[in-house]
């Protein structure tokens, strides 16, 4: 079997649960989904060939070798803000897909303090005053994006808070969700405007979690399970000149493709099938506003449908084109290393059969994920049975 | 008794003291293309030879929200806090600038409305906002 005809197989998936965990670090939380993940595919961490590892604030991932075993494997430490479990899981697939190795895991985790992230501007090549000032918030961008895309499109507040209903809706069947109380619209728009037009309760807030997977080479997935998940592709591409990302002073007056819609586009080139063909998807939901965009940049649906769709339930768990079945980063929080794998973690669920109260009915044969993260990362993946 | 004169929050960011005021941006010798604040290199075509320029003093809102909640550091605002706007300008004829804004009543902005360039107190220091422009 030559390298670029490798597959790449999902053999072991765990977790720990999102939300907050007093008295259980991020690291710990890391080695309790490790260890789930590892008895999930049948092996030992010693088996493990690599790995690749994401967290901001819940300690250096590749020390996690300290509890695990000292085994001498590569351990990599990997860092693309929000969408950092996308890397890791890029780099874990790539490995094996390249030959390097058959059998590793890509581990996600976080534990973030309380309240909206401070970002550093001059850690991205921003002056200070850009702070100082009070424009280094994630939140403002999120808002000022979706607030053009209503102008433009037509959404209205309505469809935003019923994004919000669906991610605690999803949540509440979720144990491993923070978030697991069902709110109503009326709670959701009534909820304190944070930066308009998005109130409270249509954002996620920065938590705790930890996921982790076990990948090994396709051609011996039935070795680990009778259950194998296969990633038929994972991208990852960051920003061109002219997309409107977070975090920036200034803009090009033409808009370009964001990396979500290059990355959704190469991921289903790889695979050879189109957003059609999904039959359920977890895509980035920092606010209700993100995940209708990015239902129209991963090419779910074109723009404006969304107000249609979400309106009509369509993206519910019964619906024609479920999104964020776990309840998402909304119900879930975000502990950055670890959402990006969460969302895959979701699918091989959901695409196990596996996925309880929550459960896609009709039995989905091909999954979506998509994250993204500052200053304009995007990482997706096309996942089948 | 002494008076502090207010200096700018960074240098380089606009002409002061200026009674028409502008943005200090910088535009590619070898693409043409502009960015704000003056950038090092250009990120449409790579290049490092960049000159400075003078951005627009108005433009039309491209986008809005109101910052509702007090930022954490490196935000240096006092408290109380008090709710402030932040847009996106879209300069006439030239690139889009996000900027705070003198107005956080949802009622006085409208997308695609005039707006003209600031000087304003922020702190012990000025910085740069945009306002709605008076014919608007």
């Amino acid at each position: 079997m030559s390298a670029v005809e490798r597959r790449v197989a999902i053999v072991g998936a765990g977790i720990h649960p999102f939300g907050r965990t007093d008295g259980v670090s991020g690291r710990q939380q890391a080695v309790i989904a490790t260890r789930q993940a590892l008895a999930d595919a049948g092996i030992t961490w010693k088996q493990a060939e690599f790995a690749f590892g994401g967290s901001r604030d819940g300690g250096d991932p590749d020390t996690l070798v300290n509890e695990l075993g000292l085994t001498g494997l590569p351990f990599v430490n990997v860092w693309n803000g929000c969408a950092t479990g996308g890397s890791a899981l890029t780099m874990a697939d790539r490995t094996i897909r390249s030959g390097a190795a058959d059998l590793g895991l890509a581990i996600g985790f976080d534990k973030h303090p309380r309240g909206a992230f401070n970002a550093d501007p001059e850690s991205m090549g921003i002056g200070a005053w850009y702070g100082e000032t009070g424009l280094m918030l994630t939140t403002q961008f999120f808002a000022m994006k979706i607030q053009r895309y209503m102008h433009q499109h037509g959404i209205t507040s309505s469809t935003l808070a019923k994004v919000a209903v669906k991610a605690f809706l999803n949540g509440a069947d979720n144990p491993n969700a923070w978030r697991r109380t069902p709110m109503s619209e009326q709670q959701v728009l009534a909820s304190m405007m944070v930066s308009d037009p998005l109130t409270q309760y249509m954002f996620c807030s920065p938590g705790e979690g930890a996921v982790a997977l076990v990948l090994c080479r396709a051609d011996k997935a039935r070795e680990y399970t009778d259950r194998p998940i296969y990633l038929d592709a994972v991208s990852f591409a960051t920003r061109h000149y002219g997309s409107f990302e977070v975090f920036s002073p200034w803009l090009a007056p033409g808009r370009a493709d964001g990396p979500t819609v290059v990355a959704a586009g190469q991921a289903f080139e790889a695979a050879g099938i189109g957003p059609e063909d999904v039959d359920v998807a977890q895509i980035q939901d920092t606010e209700s506003g993100a995940e209708v965009m990015h239902m129209a940049e991963t090419g779910l649906c074109k723009d404006g449908e969304q107000e249609h769709l979400i309106q009509s339930g369509a993206t519910g768990i019964g619906g024609t084109m479920p999104i964020n079945t776990d309840g998402g980063c909304i119900a879930n929080g975000e502990p950055i290393g670890a959402s990006g794998l969460r969302q895959v973690y979701e699918n091989v669920l959901q695409l196990r059969g596996a996925a309880g109260a929550r459960q896609v009915p009709g039995d989905p044969k091909v999954g979506f994920t998509h994250v993204y993260g500052a200053p304009g990362v995007s990482a997706c993946t096309v996942m089948s049975r | 008794m002494t008076t502090t004169v207010p200096a700018p929050i960074a240098d380089g960011l606009f002409t002061w003291p200026d009674d028409r005021p502008r943005l200090v941006g910088g535009i590619c010798t070898d693409c043409g293309a502009v960015g704000f604040p003056r950038p090092a290199s250009c990120s449409r075509c790579t290049s490092d030879r960049i000159d400075e320029h003078l951005l627009a003093r108005t433009g039309t809102l491209w986008s809005w929200t109101v910052q509702r909640f007090q930022p954490k550091e490196p935000f240096i605002g006092s408290e109380p806090f008090e709710p402030y706007g932040v847009g996106y300008i879209e300069l006439d004829g030239e690139i889009i600038v996000e900027s705070r804004l003198t107005t956080a009543d949802p009622d006085q902005l409208e997308i695609g409305q005039n707006m003209e360039l600031v000087i304003v107190p922020f702190e012990n220091a000025l910085t740069f906002a945009f306002t709605p422009a008076a014919d608007s």
